[in-house]
């Protein structure tokens, strides 16, 4: 591999897929899809983690696998709430879930 | 040409994120979503990171999203209704998501050059291969002990106990998973 390729581009896909992230959160009321949405956000994270750890060694590539791991913990709990609140609802439209908003 | 295939899969993972978020039907949308995790793999390689491009596929792709689509299945979504929010939160997050895309598309611009200026604060006399002599060296670590080797040397080194608090981690997301997933708790 010749020396750091591709930084500011990929810096800003980085910027452009966290942003369509934070709208799908903004958009979606189903709260699986919002989920998905976070995970996207995360891998913008990550490609900025990929692209900066060609310039400060392999810390980056580090930081990438416990997000990674964050990310799947996330899923596995995220999801097991779901399924509990679509067992008390029967859906997963976060319009119907307004229990704490009192 | 590397330029070519970088901008190709950067489309691709744009357009995929972007189809993600306007599906109506939960499974297209999580379909869509894996698309622009396979990009981004492709993307990773380019940047020189095989082995995280590989992880992102097995974990991300295999792991992550089979675990939504399991989900999805079981509780049936498939033939969902629109679930888009009103006009006004569409109008209030196309002002949000600009203010931001101004704000990160700063980020284009940057080159190591530029980045290396910046750090060192001092224009004229900064250059890249000094400033960032870490990344060449994990470049060279790369090349004599392999991807794999030059990843695994600091992870189970400097980065052993953070190592350790994940699997804390994993272990209590198991068990809030289970809790939470089972009918009486």
């Amino acid at each position: 591999m010749t020396g750091p390729t591709f930084l500011g581009p990929a810096l800003g896909l980085s910027a452009v897929l966290f942003s369509l992230g934070v709208a799908g959160v903004l958009l979606r009321r189903n709260a699986i899809v919002l989920f998905m949405c976070i995970e996207l956000m995360l891998n913008a994270v990550n490609l900025t983690f990929v692209a900066l750890a060609q310039l400060h060694g392999a810390s980056g590539y580090i930081m990438v696998l416990f997000v990674m791991t964050v990310a799947a913990a996330e899923a596995a709990v995220g999801l097991a709430i779901i399924l509990a609140v679509f067992r008390q609802r029967q859906s997963v439209d976060l319009q119907n879930i307004n229990l704490l908003r009192g | 040409m590397s330029e070519a295939v970088f901008y190709i899969f950067a489309v691709a993972a744009v357009a995929g994120a972007t189809l993600c978020i306007l599906q109506r039907n939960p499974v297209a949308s999580a379909m869509w979503l894996m698309s622009t995790m396979f990009s981004l793999a492709a993307i990773y390689v380019l940047l020189g990171a095989e082995l995280i491009g590989i992880l992102q596929i097995l974990v991300y792709v295999g792991a992550i999203m089979v675990v939504f689509l399991f989900v999805i299945m079981l509780l049936n979504l498939t033939h969902a209704t629109s679930d888009m929010r009103g006009p006004g939160t569409v109008g209030a997050t196309v002002v949000i998501i600009s203010l931001l895309l101004i704000e990160l598309l700063a980020l284009w611009r940057y080159t190591p050059r530029r980045l290396a200026a910046e750090l060192a604060q001092a224009p004229v006399l900064a250059d890249p291969a000094t400033v960032f002599a870490a990344g060449e060296l994990s470049r060279q670590e790369a090349a004599a002990r392999g991807v794999v080797g030059a990843l695994a040397a600091p992870l189970f080194q400097i980065y052993l106990v953070p190592f350790e608090i994940t699997s804390i981690l994993l272990l209590a997301a198991i068990v809030g998973a289970v809790v939470l997933a089972k009918r009486k708790i």
